[in-house]
């Protein structure tokens, strides 16, 4: 564990101070935008319903929905920071908004009347009376809603938004509990402490708010400024200057191998500092993230591209294929596709090795007799997609006796072993397969395309860095199957880190 | 703000409706400077509207209100309302601020200098009876209920307005303090001359305070006169009070 942490330490660092980042800055924001709001409905309650009705459909809004949402937004969407901070002020403003209309509205009106009888303007009266009895339930709902933020900031990981969501995410694509926890553990920490000392302050604005109105200043000002010494420390201690190329990935194993291979080749053949954005929510961010130059590019498999971007049917053409994803990247979307990495990675409907001697089954069409006993499970894009589980079930006339359970792709393979599930949509270079004892059904009918691995790159950056595309054009052709399995199962099952995986790979190729 | 400081209140044929509901109708009543005005009547009969139509927080559907000759309509409000004191039944004090700072909030509204602030609270605290140095820095809470009320007067006396309103200010006391309180507030009245208009359900209350007492039925103003005057009043309303004042209190 002290090992980990070890390697480890600079990235949680840096992790952590993204986050806080992302948590701080999305709380000024929403206090300078909820708690005038709250203000002004107290002034105008013909506004209130709307105003907190508002509020609270954004909050119901489930928060991978709403930075899903906000992908095809422009100028405050896309991947990265802006849009996770969108998503999180979104969040924290009903908390704010209502905690401030609450607190004004339950003054006792006899107090709130007296002060405007006696000849205070509105804005004393909100100064001087509303404000100071109101400071310890707005400063509960600025609680609420910070805590709130800490816990839905690990999703701004799945956009790009960094934060300590990345090791979340990682370790759930990688099946790496140390991973998870070293996400985990401190968006926990952060949580409760920020809970534990805003509750403080709190408690004792309770007790002074029906006496005294000034917080003795001299103790505000030393929290004050512990606090944001702390938070500065942090966000310093992790900060690396901006980088120049910045490289994605798809959310399992292989893409986290592929992406790295990609930034260590760049890397060592250039002096462009590189970033790394890993473990993105899908082929759809990726995408667009790549289209937009937020991230300077990934690998994509060409069968995906024809048919999940391109929208074309899917053909069995490898060289067609990958001609026409060529040709319609650079006219379309500007972007480069460079040669085969080597491999094709195909998805694999794979089940059971037992089950595959007990029933004799080699190709899918013999399974397609026995499917209605069992029960499937599938990555969320292969049920979405064009070329995945609609057109197979049509093409072999597969049925099942319930839906299909839509599963992460880092735990299907164990949930095949240990019988939870009984067919599943795997990938043909995926490390577990010997290893687990599964078997890969023959694509008889030739239903899947062909998934050849290609570095996609924004044209635009290419321009501005040439050596990057020297750089990736030396990858042409150098990773074959077995090797793609071999370090697939290195990562999953040994458990080496990737970054080491790849060293190593790229010394054996003397790259 | 005002010339001198005997003001008079006037009410001009007013009526107040609100939500299509008549509260109050053609009322007219001149108060005199330095007079004390008691308005006496049933709850539900219109009497604490008449305050506030005094100090604008509400204004006549018809008719004027004059203050000093001048209608309401055409004073500042915010400036109207300082010169006006205003005490109510549940003196409303401020639970943040301590008693000196209570009684010192209209002076600091009109932001007179602090010491001047400090040397007006010993004073108001002195005039209602209470020790400067044992009262200044207590907090409402720490306060018995006759002890709060002393300090809503003082509060409402602290920038000398020339108009006191007054809403069943001793209502919710016991009745020894309530005996006390309207002894030493007639005594106070007296020696400054301020315009009162103190309204209250109590006749005792009303005729012993009261430089003339004035009876609101639904709305009316049904009988005003001095207690002479009151009491030979054949209005039904004002015979029932009167009535009142045979039983034990």
């Amino acid at each position: 564990m002290f090992a980990f942490f070890n390697q480890y330490a600079q990235e949680i660092l840096l992790h952590t101070g993204e986050h806080l980042i992302l948590v701080v800055s999305a709380m000024v924001a929403a206090i300078i935008m909820g708690i005038p709001l709250g203000i002004f409905i107290t002034r105008k309650p013909q506004y209130a319903s709307l105003v907190l009705g508002i509020a609270n459909i954004l909050q119901t809004i489930p928060s991978l929905a709403i930075f899903g949402i906000l992908i095809s937004v422009p100028y405050l969407g896309g991947i990265g920071k802006a849009p996770a901070i969108v998503a999180l002020i979104l969040y924290a403003l009903l908390p704010l908004i209502r905690n401030t209309y609450i607190g004004i509205q339950t003054i006792d009106p006899a107090i709130r009347n007296t002060g405007k009888a006696m000849g205070m303007t509105d804005w004393q009266l909100l100064v001087q009376v509303d404000l100071p009895l109101a400071s310890a339930t707005i400063l509960s709902g600025v609680r609420v809603a910070t805590v709130i933020s800490v816990g839905i900031a690990t999703i701004a990981a799945a956009i790009g938004g960094g934060g300590l969501g990345v090791f979340i995410f990682r370790g759930i694509a990688t099946v790496n509990n140390q991973l998870i926890l070293a996400g985990a553990i401190p968006s926990a920490l952060i949580a409760l402490a920020v809970d534990y000392s805003l509750g403080l302050l709190e408690k004792r604005l309770m007790q002074r708010s029906s006496r005294r109105m000034k917080i003795r200043r001299r103790s505000a000002i030393i929290w004050g400024v512990v606090t944001t010494a702390i938070i500065a420390g942090i966000v310093f201690l992790g900060w690396q200057t901006p980088p120049q190329i910045i490289i994605g990935s798809k959310n399992f194993t292989e893409q986290v191998i592929l992406g790295e291979i990609l930034a260590q080749q760049i890397e060592s053949n250039t002096n462009l500092k590189v970033d790394r954005r890993f473990n993105l929510g899908g082929t759809f961010i990726c995408h667009e993230a790549v289209k937009a130059g937020q991230i300077s590019g990934y690998v994509e498999y060409t069968g995906t591209a024809f048919t999940a971007v391109l929208k074309q049917n899917p053909i069995s053409d490898s060289q067609a294929v990958y001609s026409k994803v060529k040709q319609d990247y650079a006219q379309n979307f500007n972007l480069e596709v460079f040669p085969s990495l080597g491999f094709n990675n195909t998805f694999a409907i794979t089940i059971r090795a037992e089950d595959a001697k007990r029933y004799q089954l080699k190709t899918i069409s013999d399974t397609a007799k026995y499917t209605e006993q069992w029960q499937a499970g599938f990555g969320y894009e292969f049920l979405e997609r064009a070329d995945g589980y609609k057109g197979l079930a049509k093409t072999y006339g597969l049925k099942f006796a319930k839906p299909p359970r839509q599963m992460e792709l880092g735990l299907m393979y164990e949930a095949l072993a240990k019988k939870q599930v009984d067919l599943i949509a795997g990938d043909s270079t995926n490390g577990l397969i010997p290893v687990l004892d599964l078997f890969i059904l023959q694509d008889d009918k030739k239903y899947f395309p062909p998934y050849q691995a290609v570095p996609i790159f924004n044209r635009q950056i290419l321009q501005k860095y040439p050596e990057v595309s020297m750089a990736i054009a030396k990858l042409e052709g150098l990773i074959s199957n077995e090797e793609m399995q071999k370090m697939n199962y290195a990562v999953d099952k040994e458990k080496i880190p990737v970054e080491t995986v790849v060293k190593n790979w790229l010394k054996s190729h003397s790259l | 703000m005002f010339e001198s400081q005997n003001v008079s209140v006037e009410f001009s044929d007013v009526s107040f409706d609100i939500n299509h509901r008549n509260i109050l109708s053609r009322l007219n009543i001149r108060i005199q400077e330095g007079e004390v005005l008691t308005l006496l009547g049933r709850s539900g009969s219109g009497k604490t509207t008449v305050l506030k139509l005094i100090n604008h927080l509400i204004q006549p559907t018809k008719g004027e209100v004059l203050i000093g000759g001048r209608t309401t309509t055409r004073w500042n409000e915010i400036e109207l309302r300082r010169n006006i004191g205003y005490v109510i039944q549940e003196t409303g004090l401020f639970p943040h601020f301590n008693v000196s700072q209570n009684i010192g909030l209209v002076p600091s509204l009109q932001k007179w200098t602090k010491p001047k602030i400090e040397s007006r609270v010993r004073e108001m605290l002195e005039l209602v009876g209470l020790d400067s140095k044992l009262f200044g820095q207590r907090y409402p809470d720490e306060l018995s209920g006759g002890q709060r009320q002393r300090v809503g007067v003082a509060r409402a006396l602290a920038a000398d307005p020339p108009i006191l309103i007054m809403d069943e200010p001793f209502a919710a006391l016991d009745p020894i303090t309530r005996l006390e309180l309207q002894q030493q507030f007639r005594a106070l009245q007296r020696m400054l001359g301020k315009t009162v208009i103190f309204v209250t359900h109590d006749i005792q209350e009303a005729f012993y305070l009261g430089n003339r007492i004035g009876l609101m039925h639904e709305g009316k103003l049904v009988t005003l006169g001095t207690r002479d005057e009151f009491l030979k009043s054949s209005h039904p309303e004002a015979r029932a009070f009167i009535a009142c004042l045979d039983y034990p209190t």
